[in-house]
């Protein structure tokens, strides 16, 4: 099984680096780092965090738009160019077939979220002058959790669906909202009546909380690390999240007929 | 071929012509509009200032480590700029500890403030890095803001504060200040920074004193008029024309600032005892 799943995964791997999504992307937010890199603030070479922040901002917005966009195609353009057919035809389950794509999507993601945080932490480091690997360490496996529930969301969701597009701006639109919203819910919820308060508090727990994985101002501003069992929690949240949408995506592909 | 060389080289005539006469239009009526602003208000309009407010917010979060009090929280207790502005824990008020003491409501609430700095604390104390240095960080913010909303006095004496109080930059404390000044024309509260870093940076009382009346001046002008004026501006400038008095000698006018500031002043019997001290003075 494992195999199979990793054939599937290598494929998709291969057709996203041919894409030129990524390059463009890291150009572009490199350029944008290095205008900002090159401005004086009253003569004070130490002044780094708004850097830290924008490129930070940056590599999410990119990061997203790499992900939802590459998890939002591969279903639909195998099933348009027909090559989902000789696919199913070799001893490959429709759940395999799904892991796959979700593992082969979130391992690029994964190297690119690695290609990123080296930039950051490089041009950072240069001007703090000091390197604290751990807390990118952490930001960057958070920040690649995150990712797989929204990948994993977005390949659901292109079996749902019609169209690569109207998933991608679904997505990407329910992924910033939650990003931006999700965490004040529950004050929303207090000060509404009955029922929309125990619909949107019962929304508040339902909702996977995806700013958890959101440690920007803390790396920004240089906070502590966060403990590990807390960083741990978070990654088997992810996995739960990410579970639920993977089997949901394999139980509406199973009973999808594919012509 | 040759047909349609011609035609090429015809519609690249038009082009030139055209671009020509475009860009002397174009260069018309910005020197029309940049008598009425810079090229940012002709891009942004309005929405400048807008941005300028969130820019100035960012630095006050940036005070504070990024904790920061959410509008869907406490929409009555947003943070100001007052720690930022070098207020006290008095002046500022018990509000923003009181949300930081506040209970999380639920698990996702308690999980959640593990992932964002949701401890009070103060650059300019060290924040959680323990480094007071760390203060200029806010910086950058604060230029932005002032790019993009020059009219907005509070960033050029917030930065002014901070570079030449904290961070030992007075001339780049005096040239920020310069800016805003220009941007706003005889601005009491900028000329009343600018005579604080004559004094406190470049021990130049004259310039200072001069600096200080020209500050009283533009107060009685702009802010004497309006239906609130910024008294607590004009009983710093009293205050401080009183003490460069008293470091100067002359205690007849030191007596005449310390008399205007006991009108002001919320606690005058204060100002009555440095009064009579100075006539004390006076007679010996």
């Amino acid at each position: 099984m494992i195999t199979r799943i990793k054939a599937i995964a290598g494929i998709t791997i291969k057709e996203l680096y041919r894409r030129k999504d990524f390059y463009v992307l890291f150009i572009f937010t490199v350029l944008i780092a290095l205008v900002f890199a090159s401005m004086n603030f009253f003569h004070d070479d130490r002044i780094v965090r708004y850097l830290k922040e924008i490129t930070l901002l940056l590599i999410w917005i990119a990061s997203l738009a790499i992900a939802i966009s590459t998890s939002a195609r591969p279903m639909p353009a195998e099933k348009e160019s027909r090559t989902i057919f000789p696919l199913l035809a070799k001893p490959i389950t429709r759940s395999e077939f799904i892991l796959g794509k979700f593992f082969g999507v979130w391992f690029a993601c994964g190297i690119a979220l690695l290609v990123f945080y080296g930039f950051l932490a490089v041009l950072t480091g240069t001007r703090e002058h000091t390197w604290e690997l751990l807390n990118y360490f952490q930001a960057a496996s958070l920040h690649w959790a995150m990712l797989g529930i929204v990948i994993a969301f977005v390949l659901f969701g292109s079996l749902i669906f019609a169209a690569p597009s109207s998933n991608g701006t679904i997505s990407f639109i329910l992924t910033a909202g939650i990003l931006l919203l999700a965490r004040h819910l529950n004050s929303v919820a207090l000060t509404l009546p009955e029922p929309s308060r125990s619909i949107i508090y019962a929304l508040y727990y339902l909702v996977p909380h995806l700013e958890f994985f959101d440690v920007r101002d803390l790396l920004v501003h240089n906070w502590p690390l966060i403990a590990w069992s807390v960083w741990g929690m978070a990654l088997v949240y992810a996995v739960f999240y990410a579970s639920i949408f993977l089997i949901s995506a394999s139980l509406c592909f199973r009973r999808k007929a594919l012509i | 071929m040759r047909r349609s060389i011609s035609i090429i080289i015809l519609l690249l005539v038009c082009c030139f012509c055209l671009a020509l006469r475009i860009g002397q239009s174009l260069d018309n009526s910005s020197q029309a509009k940049a008598r009425e602003g810079n090229l940012m208000e002709l891009l942004l309009g309005d929405s400048r200032r807008l941005i300028g407010d969130y820019l100035f917010t960012k630095a006050d979060v940036y005070f504070h480590s990024g904790f920061y009090v959410s509008q869907f929280e406490h929409p009555e207790h947003q943070e100001g700029s007052g720690h930022m502005a070098g207020e006290t824990e008095e002046e500022h008020g018990e509000h923003e500890h009181e949300t930081e003491a506040s209970k999380p409501r639920d698990w996702v609430e308690a999980f959640g403030r593990k992932f964002y700095p949701s401890t009070h604390t103060h650059l300019d104390e060290g924040g959680p890095g323990k480094n007071a240095e760390d203060v200029g960080e806010i910086l950058p913010w604060l230029k932005m803001s002032a790019e993009l909303d020059p009219t907005r006095i509070e960033t050029y004496t917030v930065a002014a504060y901070w570079l030449g109080l904290r961070l030992h930059k007075p001339k780049e404390a005096e040239q920020f200040l310069r800016e805003g000044l220009r941007a706003n024309p005889g601005n009491p509260s900028i000329l009343f920074e600018l005579s604080r870093l004559a004094i406190n940076n470049d021990k130049d009382v004259v310039r200072g004193r001069n600096l200080l009346e020209l500050a009283l001046r533009r107060w009685n002008e702009q802010e004497a008029t309006k239906k609130e004026p910024n008294t607590f501006l004009l009983e710093e400038i009293y205050a401080h024309l009183a003490e460069v008095e008293v470091a100067t000698g002359d205690y007849t006018k030191a007596i005449q600032h310390f008399t205007e500031l006991k009108k002001l002043s919320p606690h005058p019997e204060m100002i009555e005892k440095q009064i009579l001290e100075l006539q004390q003075k006076q007679k010996t």
